[in-house]
């Protein structure tokens, strides 16, 4: 049902298309498509590959903390770090982190999302609304809600004191599980919108189809809905992990500066150490490796696809 | 009740699956729906919390709340920083929204209806910002504004919020402009309608969800950006998010409740507005 309606609502945008504004080969017509293109192109090029090439091109340039940037070449800034410890510390601490979010995010997501792919209730779209709604609000206000769940004086700590279970508080901010549970939880709309995606090839008449074969309950979901919603759970996951790696204000705001990942040393060496070069090598860094991912993540869902 | 029941049974079983299994189906249906709704709770809990403390009249952050009182939200206006912060927030956002529709409409247009070489090429390059880590294209921002002179300007921040929230114009316009059709543009022409006549009272009418769309996600964006902001402008242009970050590195006690309230029901009004004219899960 969905395929049909999916093919009758592309068909008319190609089938009409090609008509007379198509035809970009009058002098008058090329004149018009270059100045609805050009301003665009030139304001990316100033917001987005200017700042990055010239990022690129500063980590190569000699140079210290305290803004010392000499002109010059040299691999120094990616070299370094890898004889360091810390950094290494750093990057792995940083890629655990995606892992872990990425999985728990994939495991809280799937429900929602499940529930929402089958869901016929006429209440549907409100609640997909109000499941991906949390993605416009600011990330900051989400992330200090956490901070008043987890806090010292928090929600879950003053429950478990008021009933006794702890005397206490339980140490949830200022350290990674923390920033795991307010990830999670800050994520889980970009996963449940990847997920309702891949769920298209789900129907419940398959379901049924085995279950009035005799499968189990156990079986109807390893063998008929698990590998049919494979490709939505994997895309979910690198999507939240290519996310969780790189991102900076809940590790700062709930790791409270002991949690050090990718994103808040890049942050410290340009703003406390000012050392551009580095921060510039690491930002270089952190870019190819989600660049990898990015790429690996294509491949797959394109293999997955066909 | 229990007649009802028998009398639904009989159809329903035939059409789904062997009657035995029914009874099954239906604790397992209600335990999903439970965890479902447990799912949604843990989604919502960091907004739920800040609406509920925001009211709440504990002079500390603490649990449970004494009482319900207004004061924060009495307080908010005195605050000069959150008050100097919206006031960047909102000029900064309400120029990036127009900068970006005038750049990104037109060239949602030039991609929608024309044929060219490296088309493929250009829309990737126009959604390629949303893959970049916006703490990467943050330090790039003010490395290349420094030189420049352009950190801690109204200019940096808007120059530097263009790349982040023009694909979503691109996007909702280029949704937009597909599901629409191009015959009442073409008759238009040829009744002598020159081309800006055409796109004036043809096709942006017919566009005008996307638009919308794309407009207010952008200024959303824009408003709530903290990175980027942080990055280019902390010492002499803080925005709200940044002050609100600021502040809650320090303490995360309840002064800021009120206003992050605030933000979230204007995300809410943004929410509303887009799935209203094309959808939120089409729009994201």
């Amino acid at each position: 049902m969905s395929i049909i309606t999916a093919a009758g609502n592309s068909a008319p945008g190609p089938g009409l298309a090609p008509g007379v504004l198509e035809k970009a080969k009058s002098r008058r017509d090329r004149r018009t498509f270059l100045a609805l293109l050009a301003p665009a192109i030139l304001g990316l090029v100033a917001s987005f590959v200017l700042p990055l090439a010239y990022m690129v091109r500063m980590s190569f340039n000699e140079g210290g903390p305290d803004g010392v940037v000499e002109e010059g070449f040299t691999l120094r800034h990616y070299i370094e770090p890898l004889g360091d410890s810390y950094f290494w510390k750093v990057t792995l601490d940083t890629f655990q982190m995606g892992l872990v979010v990425g999985v728990l995010c994939v495991l809280v997501s799937y429900p929602v999302a499940m529930f929402l792919a089958r869901s016929t209730s006429k209440f549907k779209g409100l609640l997909t609304a109000l499941a991906i709604a949390p993605l416009l609000t600011s990330a900051v206000v989400r992330t200090y809600g956490w901070m008043v769940i987890l806090g010292d004086t928090g929600l879950v700590n003053s429950s478990l004191k008021s009933m006794g279970f702890i005397t206490d508080p339980l140490k949830l901010t200022n350290n990674m599980t923390g920033v795991t549970i307010g990830l999670v939880e800050i994520f889980m709309p970009y996963a449940i919108l990847a997920m309702i995606s891949g769920f298209g090839r789900l129907s419940p008449q398959l379901e049924e189809a085995a279950g009035s074969l005799g499968a189990s309950k156990f079986k109807v979901f390893t063998r008929v809905t698990l590998p049919l919603t494979l490709p939505g759970v994997l895309t979910a996951f690198l999507m939240v992990f290519v996310l969780s790696v790189s991102t900076f204000i809940t590790p700062r705001l709930l790791g409270g500066g002991a949690v050090q990942v990718l994103a808040t040393e890049i942050y410290d060496q340009t703003t406390g150490l000012l050392n551009w070069p580095f921060a510039a090598a690491l930002s270089v860094i952190l870019l190819v490796l989600f660049g990898i991912i990015i790429s690996v993540y294509q491949r797959l869902t394109k293999k997955i696809g066909a | 009740m229990s007649q009802n029941t028998l009398a639904a049974h009989p159809p329903a079983a035939a059409r789904t699956a062997a009657p035995v299994f029914k009874p099954r189906r239906k604790t397992g249906t209600f335990v999903f729906n439970a965890l479902v709704f447990l799912l949604y709770l843990f989604l919502l809990a960091p907004l739920l919390i800040v609406v509920v403390i925001s009211f709440a009249s504990n002079q500390y952050l603490s649990f449970p709340p004494e009482g319900f009182t207004l004061d924060w939200y009495a307080a908010l206006p005195g605050q000069e920083t959150f008050m100097s912060g919206l006031r960047i927030s909102l000029i900064t956002a309400s120029a990036v929204t127009v900068l970006v529709l005038i750049l990104g409409v037109p060239a949602a247009l030039a991609l929608a209806r024309f044929r060219f070489k490296g088309k493929a090429a250009i829309q990737a390059f126009f959604l390629s910002p949303l893959m970049i880590p916006s703490i990467v294209l943050a330090l790039g921002l003010v490395l290349l504004f420094g030189p420049l002179k352009l950190n801690n300007t109204y200019a940096g921040i808007i120059i530097g919020h263009i790349a982040v929230t023009f694909p979503f114009v691109v996007r909702t316009t280029l949704m937009s402009l597909a599901t629409t059709d191009t015959s009442c543009e073409e008759a238009a022409r040829i009744l002598g309608g020159d081309s800006w006549t055409v796109f004036r009272r043809i096709t942006l009418p017919l566009i005008r969800p996307g638009v919308i769309a794309g407009g207010v996600i952008a200024f959303i964006v824009s408003f709530d950006e903290a990175v980027i902001s942080l990055f280019v402008a902390e010492s002499g242009l803080p925005t709200l998010p940044v002050q609100v970050l600021r502040y809650v590195e320090n303490s995360a006690d309840a002064a800021v409740a009120a206003l992050s309230v605030l933000l979230i029901l204007f995300s809410m009004a943004v929410v509303v507005i887009v799935e209203r004219v094309m959808g939120l899960r089409k729009a994201l």
